[in-house]
């Protein structure tokens, strides 16, 4: 899965949309993943899970930051994930399935917060894009 | 069988009272298409699907997917069997159609943001949760009878 220059375009102008939301976006990411796929809560038994709990807001801001830099290098996703990438592979080992669920969920909170620029080909090169990050930081796992 | 609680039952419910089936089928089936290219191998009597302009305004894709989600709307009729309600569909699928059954459960995601756009805030993630449970298990239940 290759990403086009108008993958590119689009997913930049999106994140330029977010802007300073994002870390807001990666919480509720990630608040919504808990909800909609409870198994994904077995990465974080070390963390309060509550509503509005302060381990899921600093947790969502780090996803962001990721995503946010892959976003600004996006010619290079492997490049700049690299060292995510290790640490997922070498520590955090987690199940490649749920990539795709973050990854569905921080779908729906761009849809909520911007449905209007959320259009069938934004969608597409989004949901590219954040495939393409998954499969980089599982892709040193053997 | 699937248990669904009152509180999942009423978050059903009032969506799906204000959703219009015949856009959201239609929207739900072009982004499909759209999002997942590869799912367009179903659809090559459907005519010029060359790109995201021409699918939206396909009219055999609105049709089908207006179709697709009138089925839904049975499902929702009958939460207490499923597997029942979609058993003919079911054996349709995988004896005339050959569809992998990945593609119901890439629908369902689809159908997931279509309802996210249209409901922004008011999709609240225990509404998500509902409905990501909801199009999980028509899925299941729409691949129970392949083999």
């Amino acid at each position: 899965m290759v990403l086009s220059a108008n993958d590119k375009s689009n997913v930049k102008s999106v994140f330029g949309k977010i802007g300073g939301q994002a870390d807001a976006y990666g919480a509720e990411a990630l608040e919504r993943m808990f909800a909609t796929y409870p198994q994904t809560k077995t990465y974080f038994p070390h963390f309060d899970l509550a509503k509005g709990s302060a381990q899921v807001k600093g947790h969502g801001k780090k996803v962001a930051a990721a995503l946010v830099e892959a976003a600004n290098n996006i010619d290079d996703i492997a490049g700049a994930l690299s060292k995510l990438s290790d640490l997922h592979a070498q520590k955090l080992r987690v199940d490649p399935v749920n990539f795709k669920l973050l990854g569905q969920c921080f779908l729906v909170v761009v849809a909520i917060h911007n449905p209007s620029v959320l259009t069938p080909e934004v969608h597409a090169s989004l949901d590219k894009f954040l495939c393409a990050v998954g499969t980089v930081l599982t892709a040193k796992y053997r | 069988m699937v248990h669904w609680s009152a509180e999942e039952k009423q978050l059903i419910a009032s969506v799906w009272g204000k959703v219009s089936v015949e856009e959201c089928g239609a929207e739900a089936l072009a982004r499909l298409l759209i999002v997942y290219p590869w799912t367009q191998r179903f659809f090559s009597d459907f005519g010029n699907l060359s790109s995201p302009t021409a699918i939206i305004g396909n009219p055999k894709v609105r049709a089908h997917g207006k179709k697709v989600l009138t089925s839904f709307g049975d499902a929702i009729k009958n939460l207490d069997n499923l597997k029942g309600t979609y058993s003919k569909l079911s054996e349709l699928h995988c004896e005339k159609l050959h569809v992998d059954p990945e593609n119901f459960r890439l629908l369902g995601d689809i159908l997931i943001i279509v309802l996210a756009t249209h409901f922004t805030k008011d999709f609240t993630p225990a509404c998500q949760a509902t409905w990501q449970k909801l199009v999980g298990v028509v899925a299941h239940a729409l691949a129970h009878k392949y083999h």
